[in-house]
Order: structure tokens, then sequence, then C-alpha cells
């Protein structure tokens, strides 16, 4: 047919500029009917920026874009998507406070004859929609109540069910594990052979590969060059992302990985018998000085919210906790913080200021130790400047607004905040989400670095490439209990898998 | 990726357009202001643009500033204050039913010292604002339900003291306060400038200003940045409450009586001075120089409407038409910032 050679969208030497900084320049891209088109990058190469102009979420930008052969300049998200364009935005952009049918048909509900909402009909349709991806939720539920990586699902309903024909896809795995990454895969290619088209953007280098037909590799605001999956492999990738010595990196984790215990290292934590309904119970685990302690668990195994409580954001229903043997309150994260527990929780947007500067992200849990009642500013931007640089935070700005840092670079954010008044416990909940194979490969030595301090980590993932690259000793959750331990053997994705 | 871009020079390179759309909310209210002072100053020349007329504005301000300080720190918050009028009411009486009366007031009053009777105000409104604080973080009322409640609390607590009637004597430091002067600059505006200065210097010098910010920015990153936000809420309403107080015992010897419902107005005024100055109700944005700019907003206008010629009950309608406008134009001031980068 030859309207199957010619392009969906045809983007053609688009720029774009944020004040002084640029993100996008003269930038080719195509998407052709029936594909998946992969797209990789390092953090702040301009994927999420091209996406949303694709989008019509930003429509200010040089260059030209057509859509099926017409050029055209969308005013707004609603533009796109009434040109069959659909987007999954890379932060979560579920409505907290409404339903999860609600949020399904956000702004397409189906209507009765009358014109008022089909209540039923709606919940009925949410249900199956979200069956098809494999899970089953009440539509009636608060999605703000549900877990991230539900989250995320009920999002990807909204955007793959709404009869879009092109559909972009953000970063859409970051807060799920392999189980439902492949039920998703499964009905990428439904929808693909029904006729859809994708943009698949991932830091997953092997996701991109399974799923695309063809990909992208973007570096400093360019794009550098576009192959067919079948013909390149993760090698090739990496060196197309970074172009620079990449020697070793994203391989850290793949074969057989020795775990090590340092036997007589001092024991810090000891948790026993923590239970919280619904959740998690009986959990019970220890970590050492300058231990990496993995907790590791598909979604929904209750290792997330483990963390919330060890933090004590959430309450424990039974179980204590002890530091350096002495008991935690853990009446709020203020008590937990000062008994020395921190945690950086999986969801940015829950820990991170947006419209606040990059500096006043970092200082913010440390201001009482830089001076009891007044503020330094001056120390706490110097401060700052030290762990940008050493964190590599792109741009290299203390004074950003934090909402402008790409993805990647707001997670290195939340992670600095830590990093300048040690706590004795650190507990890291998806650390690596949403970053590039280098900055990955950054936190491995982050926390390398914190372990020879001695400070007991715990990394807490759904992820296994993170938890394997990082960990000394793994506890294995499922369903709210630990079903195994890893600790002084090897040990390799499968079996992790397995143990899952 | 700006590999090599150093901070400042990103920052220079920054147009003026995003700057001046960056700080529209703080510029759009100080339009208002000379829009509204140019109007006034061209209908009512003689009268308006004296300077014996600021001095009334400033005077006409300073209760209302009084209260306006506390509430700044509610609404930084994005909790709100709806009792801020009733327990200034509250407060008020309390001061003047321990104080002495002429003996044809008919009150069953208390009298004491007047530094007493000062304390024992005091710390009714801190009281108050302790069980504001505690309904909005132990048991967790929403404020605008809780700060409700506490206004009818506060009404209640000034009836049963008061009874129908009216006192007139207040402690002679509070009357110096709220009716002296010191060369010629009455004392009440120099509390009321006391008293923004003081939330000002918190809000922009303190960890807990910086707090006060944070938690109404995104409140569960605070919380997540081992941030006590229940002990920063309960301050904020306790701040909120012991500022009304001190404006009702000023606004008392400001008016020179004491008697039910005469602060029912400020509810109001306070709110709009905070908000309209450009103060986000959602939290996080804005701050003492806001709140100062919509009182002068505020003042300007009730002052101005005095001194031009239109029917008395049209002037209500206006203020209202004009406060709507200042706010539709803060609104849209906030898009645009959020918006642009
Ligand atoms: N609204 C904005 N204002 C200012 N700068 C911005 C804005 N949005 C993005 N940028 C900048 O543009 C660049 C590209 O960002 P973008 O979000 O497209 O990166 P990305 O490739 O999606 O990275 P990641 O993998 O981390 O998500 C970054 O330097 C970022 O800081
Ligand atoms: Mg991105």
């Amino acid at each position: 047919m030859a309207e199957q050679q010619a392009p969906l969208i045809e983007c053609i030497g688009i720029g774009k500029t944020f004040g002084g900084v640029v993100a996008l320049q003269g930038v080719d891209f195509t998407l052709m009917p029936g594909e998946v088109h992969g797209l990789v990058g390092e953090n702040g190469a301009g994927k999420s920026t091209l996406m949303k102009i694709i989008a019509g979420v930003h429509h200010e930008f040089d260059g030209t874009m057509k859509v099926l052969g017409k050029e055209v300049r969308f005013r707004s998200a609603r533009d796109a998507l009434d040109a069959g364009i659909g987007m999954v935005h890379q932060e979560l952009s579920i409505v907290p406070a409404l339903s999860v049918a609600e949020n399904v048909f956000l702004g397409s509900q189906p209507t009765s004859k009358l014109g008022t909402v089909a209540w039923r009909e709606m919940a009925r349709q949410a249900e199956e929609h979200l069956q098809r991806l494999g899970i089953h939720v009440d539509p009636r539920a608060e999605a703000g109540d549900l877990p991230l990586g539900l989250q995320q699902l009920v999002e990807l309903g909204r955007v793959l069910f709404s009869g879009a024909r092109m559909i972009i896809l953000d970063e859409p795995t970051s807060a799920l594990s392999p189980p439902e990454v492949q039920m998703l895969f499964r009905v990428l290619r439904t929808l693909k052979a029904e006729g859809t088209s994708f943009i698949f953007i991932s830091h997953f280098l092997e996701d991109v590969l399974e799923i695309s037909d063809r990909v992208t590799v973007f570096r400093n605001s360019r794009r550098i060059a576009t192959a067919n999956a079948a013909e390149i492999d993760k090698e090739w990738l990496i060196e197309q992302m970074i172009g620079r010595g990449h020697e070793g990196l994203g391989e850290a984790y793949t074969g057989e990985i020795p775990l090590k215990s340092e036997p007589g290292a001092k024991t810090v934590m000891v948790a026993t018998g923590l239970t919280q309904r619904g959740a998690f119970r009986d959990v019970s685990f220890h970590v050492n000085e300058g231990e990496v302690l993995g907790i590791y668990g598909f979604m929904g195994s209750g290792q997330l919210e483990l963390a919330k409580a060890l933090n004590g954001k959430t309450r424990l229903d039974r179980g204590t906790v002890t530091v350096d043997s002495k008991r935690l309150r853990l009446k709020n994260t203020a008590s937990a913080w000062k008994d020395g527990v921190a945690l950086v929780p999986e969801s940015r947007r829950s820990m991170l200021f947006g419209m606040e500067p990059v500096y006043k992200n970092i200082s913010i849990s440390i201001l009482d130790r830089i001076d009891r009642v007044l503020l330094r500013p001056s120390k706490e931007r110097q401060i700052a400047r030290a762990l940008v640089e050493t964190l590599r935070v792109r741009p290299r700005s203390t004074e950003a607004e934090l909402r402008t840092l790409s993805g990647g670079n707001q997670q290195k954010v939340a992670l600095a905040r830590w990093l300048t008044h040690l706590p004795r416990v650190l507990i890291l909940s998806e650390p690596t989400r949403g970053m590039d194979v280098g900055a990955k490969d950054d936190v491995v030595h982050i926390v390398k670095g914190l372990k020879e301090k001695g400070i007991a980590v715990i990394v807490v993932s759904t992820e296994p490439e993170t938890v394997l690259s990082l960990a000394d000793r793994i506890i294995v959750m499922r369903k709210g209990v630990v079903t195994h331990e890893f600790a002084n053997v090897t040990v390799s994705k499968d079996r992790l898998l397995a143990a899952a | 990726m700006a590999e090599d871009t150093a901070p400042t020079s990103e920052q220079g390179r920054r147009s003026l357009g995003d700057w001046l759309a960056r700080q529209m909310t703080n510029i759009a209210p100080f339009i208002t202001l000379l829009f509204l002072i140019v109007v006034f100053g061209l209908m009512a020349p003689d009268s308006f643009l004296t300077f014996s007329n600021l001095q009334n504005v400033l005077r006409q301000i300073s209760v209302t500033a009084i209260i306006a300080t506390g509430l700044t720190f509610v609404i930084l918050t994005a909790e709100i204050d709806l009792s801020i009028a009733a327990v200034a009411n509250a407060t008020g009486i309390v001061l003047a039913f321990f104080t002495a009366q002429e003996a044809y007031v008919a009150i069953a009053n208390v009298p004491l010292p007047g530094y007493a009777a000062i304390i024992i105000a005091l710390c009714a409104c801190f009281a108050l604002g302790c069980v504001n604080a505690f309904g909005l973080t132990v048991i967790g009322i929403p404020s605008f339900i809780m700060t409700l409640a506490m206004m009818q609390i506060g009404a209640g607590i000034s009836a049963m003291l008061v009874r129908g009637q009216i006192a007139y004597a207040v402690p002679s430091l509070i009357k110096e306060l709220g009716s002296g002067n010191i060369g010629g600059v009455p004392w009440v505006v120099i509390v009321a400038a006391l008293f923004l200065l003081g939330g000002h210097l918190v809000l922009t010098y303190t960890r807990f200003g910086r707090y006060v910010y944070m938690v109404g920015g995104n409140r569960e990153a605070a919380e997540y940045s081992g941030v006590n936000v229940k002990f920063i809420l309960a301050a904020v309403m306790v701040i909120g409450a012991v500022c009304s107080g001190v404006g009702g015992m000023i606004g008392v010897a400001y008016f020179g009586s004491a008697q039910q419902n005469q602060f029912d107005t400020y509810l109001l005024d306070a709110i709009a001075a905070v908000v309209v100055g450009g103060t986000s109700l959602f939290g996080g944005r804005g701050g003492i120089p806001n709140t100062i700019v919509g009182l002068f907003v505020l003042g300007v206008l009730s002052n101005g409407l005095d001194h031009i010629q239109i029917d008395s009950f049209l002037k209500v309608l206006i203020r209202g038409l004009i406060l709507l406008m200042a706010l539709v134009i803060n609104v849209y001031a906030q898009k645009l910032r959020n918006q642009r980068a």
C-alpha cells in the first residue's frame, strides 16, 4: 500500500530552547505506520522535550512538524489528541483525587443519552481495559491511594485504549516489574497488529531492543542515529548514547553475581516481625555497617510499603525496629530522620519541590545542621554546588527551578539530599528509576562510597538490575512475606526472578 | 545538556520577558495599586493625594495588617483561618472584661491590673490557636472546617462576656498603642509595621520560615525531607491566632470600645489583603511584601471611595468588583508564570 510508506509523524529540523538552555537542535524524526519506534539517550538529552512538542504540550519551537503529510502546529494537548496522538508522560499525570475509572476516562467520559456521565458503564469499561493490562483494581478506588506501579498502569490504560493511533510512551515501565512489562508488551503487540504506532522511550535498553522496530538515539539535544532494532545491540546503543569510554557500563548485573557479606560486621538495623495490614507481614531482617541489603519483589509484594514504614511515613501494626540497639520511635518522618533513618521514595513528585531551586531541594533536610535558627543561603548553595558537581546534575546550576530538570536529573537531586549529613541507615526505593546507564553507574559508585563510610544501605526495588548491581545480600518478598534470602552465594537475574 | 554552561551565564541569558513573566504575580498587585492611586488622585486630587490622607490610610490598615501578618503564615502553608476576626473579637473582649470599667457599663467583669489583663488576653488567643492547631493536626479536621467552628466559638465567648453591652476601658498600655501617637506617628502604625517586619524576617531568614514555604509548596515532599509537618502547621495556626488576638486588643483601643461583632469585616479584609497581594491560596508562594501591597490596595480602595461622590451603596459593589479584578489578574499572572520556564 502506498499509504504504508508515508510517515505518520514527520519532524524536520526541530529546535527548542528554554531561556538560555538548549534542549533540541535540528532534530529530524519520523514515525512510520505500524511501527514501534524506540527512543534512547542520556538524561537531559531532549527526548521528553521532543515528545512534548509532538503531543502539543510545548508549542513554541523551531522547525516543522507534519502529521499524515500535513504541516501542523498544535496549540494544546487536546489538539494533538484530536489528531490521534496520545502520550503517557514520564512524570505521572494521574489525578490522585479521582477514581481509577475517572482517570482511565479522563476528558472523555462515556455519557448516557441525557448527557450525564454513565458511571456504571465507565466503571465496567475501565475494569475491562485494566484487565487487558493484567491488573485487577476496583475502578472506584481513589487513584492516589494506589501504589506507584499501579498508577502507571492506570495511566497507560487511559492512553492505550483512548483510540489514539499514534501513542507516545515516555518511560512507561519505570515503576513496573518484569511481569507487568511483559504484559504491557503483549498489549503493545496486539495494538500494533491492529494498526497503532508507538514511540517508546526507556533507559532499559534490552526492553527497547525487544519491543522496537527502529531505534533512534539522542545525545546532547541532537539526534545521533536511527537504526533497525534487529541490526544493533546494547553495546552499540550505549556507544551512540554516551560517545565516550563506556567499558563495563550496563554490564554490572549480567551473568552470575557473587554476593559476599563481611563476616563480623557490626549490625546497625534490626527489624523484627514487621507487619502492616494489607501490605506485608512478619518481615524480619538486619543490615550491617557498610552493607547493602537488597529487598526485591515484584510489584505489589509489599517492599515499597515496607520502606515507607521504616521511615515513619506510615504506621506499623506490629513489630520493632532498632538502630544501633536503640528502638526507633517511628512517630513520623522527622523522628525517623533524627533517629538516623532516611528514605528516598520511589516517586520523585512526592519528595521534591518543583517550584523551588535545586539548592533548596537539597538543603531542606539539613537546614538544622547548618544553623539551628537562621538560614545560611550561601552555605546551602556551597553544599549544593559540590553535590551538583559530584553527581553530574545537568544543568550545572544550583538555581534552576527543579521542575525544569529532566527526569533523571531530578532523581539525582533527590539522592543528593542525604549525602552531606549522612544518616545511619539510608533506604533507597527504586534509586535508579528513570536514570540513564551512565547515571546508574554513578549511583553504584555513590553507594560504594556510602558503604565505605560505614552506612547501612537498604535498596528496595521491583527491578532486578537495580538490586543485582548494588546489593551485598538480597531478601526476596512475595505477597508481603519474605520468601528467600540470598547471602554468600552467586545469583543471577533468572534465579532472582524465580525466587520472587 | 548544557555541558559547560556556568550557572551565572545561564541566568544572564534569561531574557527580560521571562523574568517579567516569573515576577508577574508580584508585579500585578503593584500595578493595581498604582492604578487605584492614579484614578483616585485624578477624581479627588485635593482630598485624596494629601499627606494627612496618607496617614489616614496607614491608620486604617494597621489593625488589618497585624491580623494579616499571622494569616500570611497560615495561607503560605495552604491552610486557611476563618476564625481570625472572631479570635480578635474575643481577645479584645477578654481584655476589656478584665479591666475596670465605668460604673454605667453593666458587665459582670473582673477588674485586674493592666498587665494581668493583657497576659490573660494573650493566653486566651494562644489557647484558641492551640485548639485550632489540635483540631487540624491531631484530629485531622480540615482547617476550613475547624476554623469555621472556632469562628462560632470565638463569637460565643465574646457574646457570653459582654452580653450585648459595650465596654470602653482597656489597660493604659493598650490604649496608648491603639490610639496614641509618638512624634506625630500613631503607635498603631508602628505596631503594625513591627509585626509585618517581624513576620518578614521570620519568613525569609529563619529555618522555620523556610519550612513554612516548603510545607506549602509540597507537603508530602516536606514530610519525606524529614520536616515535622504537623508541628509547622500547628505553629502557623497558633501564630495566626496570636496575631489576631493582638490585632483585636489594639483594635479595641483603636475603636475606643469593645463590643460584639466589631471585627466582622476584618475576616474578609485580611484574607483579601493576603491574596490580592499575590500570596497563593495553594501555598508556597508569596510573603509579607505581597501582603503589604495587598493591604495598601485594600486601604487605598476603601479610603479613595470615601473621597469621591458616589452612592454609598454603590461603593460596596465597586469595592467587590475591583477586588474581583485584582484576583483575576493575580490568577492570570500565576498561569503565565507556570507556562514560562
Ligand atoms: N520547562 C523547562 N524549562 C527549562 N529547561 C527545561 C524544561 N524542560 C526541559 N528542560 C531542559 O531541557 C533539557 C532536555 O530535557 P528532557 O526532559 O527533554 O530530557 P530527557 O531526554 O527526557 O531526559 P530524562 O531521560 O532524564 O527524562 C534538559 O537540560 C532540561 O533541563
Ligand atoms: Mg524525559
